[in-house]
C-alpha cells in the first residue's frame, strides 16, 4: 500500500542553499510492507524562511548523505531501545538491537564531528533532522524488525550506490569501514525474522542477484525509498562532483 | 596467467629478487609490514583495452585477480563443504553453506568475465589444501570425526568469510576512477559481510567483531584475519578517537570496535589466503 505526501518543512541549516526549495516526496518502502505514517498535506512548521538543503557535491554530499541515513538509523534504534524493546523480545533479539543501537549512535557521532571538522559550515548538515516513526509499532516485533530489515538493507544499498561519488580514498575506505557493518546487521536482522522457515533470508535471493551482488541504489532512490521517515526535507541533486 | 606467476608478482620486493622460492616468498609475506600497494605492480598494463579504467589499468586487473583468488578459495571450500556429508543432517548450516556456496560461485564467474572483458587474463585456479599440511580436518577425511570436521567447517567458514570482507575493503581505493568496477566490488564486499554475520552467528557468536577477538573456538591459527596493520581493535577513525565522541554504551571501546570493519591489505591477504594453497 502506498500512500504519498508531501512534507515541506524547512531545516534550520543557516545557509546559501535557502533558494532551492524543492518538496520531498515520500514513498511507503517498495516491500517493506509497512504503512507510510498518514501525514496531513500542511506538515509544515510554518518556517518558510529556508529552503531545502541540498547535501551537496562528491565529498560533502556523501558526508552529508550518510550523516542523514545514520540520524535516521540512530533514531530508530533510540526509540527501540527506550521504549523497553517490544514486549515479546528475547535476551537475544534485545542484545543485538542494543548493539544496533551502540553501533549507529557512533556512526552518527562520527559523521558529525567528521562533517564539523571538515565540511564548511554552510554545507553542514544540520545534526537535527526530524523523523516520523508514526509508521513504527515500537510495540510490535514484527513491525520494529521490518523496519530495522528495510533500514539496513537501504544502508547498504545507498552506501554501495554512493561510494563511486567519494573523490577521497580515505572517505571510501571510512565507507567501506560502515557498509560491512550495515550489512552484517541486515544480515542479521533478516535471519531472526525468518528463523526456521528460510535459512538463506540473511542474503536473500530477495536482494541478491544472479551474479552474486548486494543492493546498490541511487540516491535519488534512496531518498525516495526513506523519505517516508524524513520530516525534514533535503536534496541531494547532484551527487557527482 | 597461473597463480603463482600472479603472487610472484604481487610485490615488488618478488619482482626485484626473482631466484626467491615461492616458499621463501611465503615467509616473507608474513613478515612484510610496508609493502607497496599493489597498484604499483606493474603487469598487464599492455593488455587493458578498456579506455573507460581512468587509473592505472593494472592496478585494477591485480585487485579483481586478488579478488578472484579469494573467491576460488571460497567456492571450492564451500563446494567441498557441501560434498563433505560433514553438513547432513543439520538443514539450518546446510542451507546456509549452499546459499554462499551459491554466492561464491557466481563471484568467480563474475570476476573471470570482469577481467576477460577488460582485455586481461584472470589468473588461474590454485590447488587449495583446506587441512593445510594436515592441522584441520574439515571434511572429515582424516579420521576427525563428524563433531571436530564441523567445528572446523565452521571455523574455517568464518575465517573466510571475516578475511573477504576486510581484503575488499581494502582495495577500494584502488578502484577509484571506475565507478563499475567500483560499485560492483563493493556489491560483492557486502555480500561477503551478510556471509560473515551469518556465518558467526552460527557459531554461537555476534554477527561483528568486538575488539581483535577471533572469538570462542577459532584456531589460534586463524588469529591473523582479525590482526594485520590496523587489527580489528581499532578505535581511531579517520583520525578521530570514536570512543571519545560522547558517552554511555554506543562509545565503549567495545562497541566502537564493533561499529566499524577495518581493512587488510593485499599484503595481508595473500598471506592468509597463501596459508590454504598448495600451488
Amino acid at each position: 500500500m502506498k500512500k504519498k505526501k508531501s512534507i515541506e518543512v524547512t531545516t534550520q541549516t543557516v545557509g546559501r542553499n535557502r533558494r532551492n526549495f524543492l518538496k520531498v516526496s515520500g514513498l511507503a518502502i517498495a516491500g517493506s510492507g509497512l504503512l507510510l505514517a498518514s501525514c496531513s498535506d500542511d506538515d509544515d512548521n510554518g518556517n518558510m524562511l529556508g529552503g531545502t538543503f541540498d547535501l551537496g557535491t562528491g565529498d560533502v554530499g556523501v558526508l552529508n548523505y550518510a550523516y542523514a541515513l545514520e540520524q535516521l538509523e540512530a533514531a530508530f534504534y533510540t526509540n527501540v531501545v527506550n521504549g523497553s524493546f517490544y514486549a515479546s523480545a528475547s535476551a537475544d533479539e534485545k542484545a543485538i538491537l542494543l548493539d544496533l543501537y551502540n553501533h549507529e549512535v557512533n556512526h552518527r557521532e562520527f559523521f558529525k564531528a567528521a562533517i564539523g571538522a571538515n565540511v564548511p559550515m554552510e554545507q553542514q548538515l544540520t545534526a537535527d533532522l526530524e523523523f516520523d516513526f508514526s509508521s513504527v509499532d515500537f510495540g510490535n516485533r514484527d513491525s520494529v524488525l521490518g523496519t530495522a530489515r528495510v533500514l539496513e538493507d537501504t544502508g547498504v544499498s545507498a552506501y554501495n550506490g554512493a561510494g563511486q561519488y567519494i573523490q577521497t580514498a580515505a572517505y571510501l575506505t571510512l565507507a567501506g569501514k560502515i557498509v560491512s557493518i550495515e550489512a552484517r546487521h541486515a544480515a542479521a536482522i533478516r535471519s531472526i525474522i525468518s528463523g526456521s522457515a528460510d535459512y538463506t533470508a540473511f542474503a536473500g535471493d530477495d536482494i541478491i542477484d544472479d551474479n552474486g551482488l548486494d543492493l546498490a541504489a541511487s540516491p535519488a532512490d534512496v531518498i525516495s525509498a526513506a523519505g517516508g521517515f524524513f520530516v525534514t526535507p533535503f536534496t541531494y541533486k547532484n551527487p557527482q562532483a | 596467467m597461473n597463480l603463482i606467476k600472479f603472487l610472484d608478482e604481487f610485490t615488488t620486493d618478488k619482482l626485484q629478487e626473482p631466484n626467491t622460492s615461492r616458499r621463501a616468498m611465503f615467509g616473507q609475506l608474513g613478515s612484510l609490514t610496508k609493502k607497496a600497494a599493489i597498484a604499483a605492480v606493474p603487469f598487464g598494463l599492455a593488455t587493458m583495452s578498456n579506455k573507460a579504467m581512468a587509473q592505472s589499468s593494472s592496478s585494477v586487473v591485480d585487485v579483481l585477480n586478488l579478488a578472484l583468488t579469494l573467491e576460488y578459495l571460497e567456492d571450492e571450500f564451500y563446494a567441498m563443504a557441501l560434498d563433505s556429508g560433514v553438513l547432513s543432517g543439520n538443514a539450518k548450516a546446510e542451507a546456509i553453506y549452499m546459499q554462499i556456496s551459491k554466492h561464491e560461485s557466481q563471484h568467480v564467474d563474475f570476476l573471470t568475465a570482469a577481467i576477460e572483458g577488460s582485455g586481461a587474463t584472470p589468473v588461474a585456479k590454485p590447488t587449495f589444501d583446506f587441512t593445510v599440511g594436515g592441522a584441520f580436518d574439515p571434511f572429515n577425511d582424516n579420521g576427525a570425526g563428524p563433531a571436530t570436521a564441523y567445528a572446523q567447517l565452521l571455523a574455517l567458514a568464518q575465517a573466510f568469510e571475516d578475511t573477504g570482507v576486510r581484503a575488499y575493503k581494502g582495495q577500494a581505493g584502488n578502484l577509484m576512477g571506475n565507478p563499475g568496477v567500483l560499485t560492483a566490488a563493493l556489491q560483492i564486499h557486502s555480500v561477503e559481510a551478510r556471509h560473515a554475520s551469518e556465518v558467526r552467528r552460527l557459531r554461537g557468536l555476534e554477527g561483528w567483531i568486538t575488539g581483535n577477538q577471533r572469538g570462542a573456538g577459532m584456531p589460534e591459527a586463524t588469529q591473523a584475519v582479525y590482526d594485520g596493520a590496523t587489527t580489528e581493535a581499532n578505535i581511531m577513525q579517520g583520525g578521530l578517537d570514536v570512543t571519545s565522541l560522547g558517552s554511555g554504551s554506543p562509545f565503549t571501546v567495545d562497541a566502537s570496535t564493533q561499529a566499524y570493519d577495518e581493512i587488510l591489505t593485499g599484503d595481508e591477504a595473500v598471506a592468509i589466503a597463501s596459508l590454504f594453497i598448495v600451488s
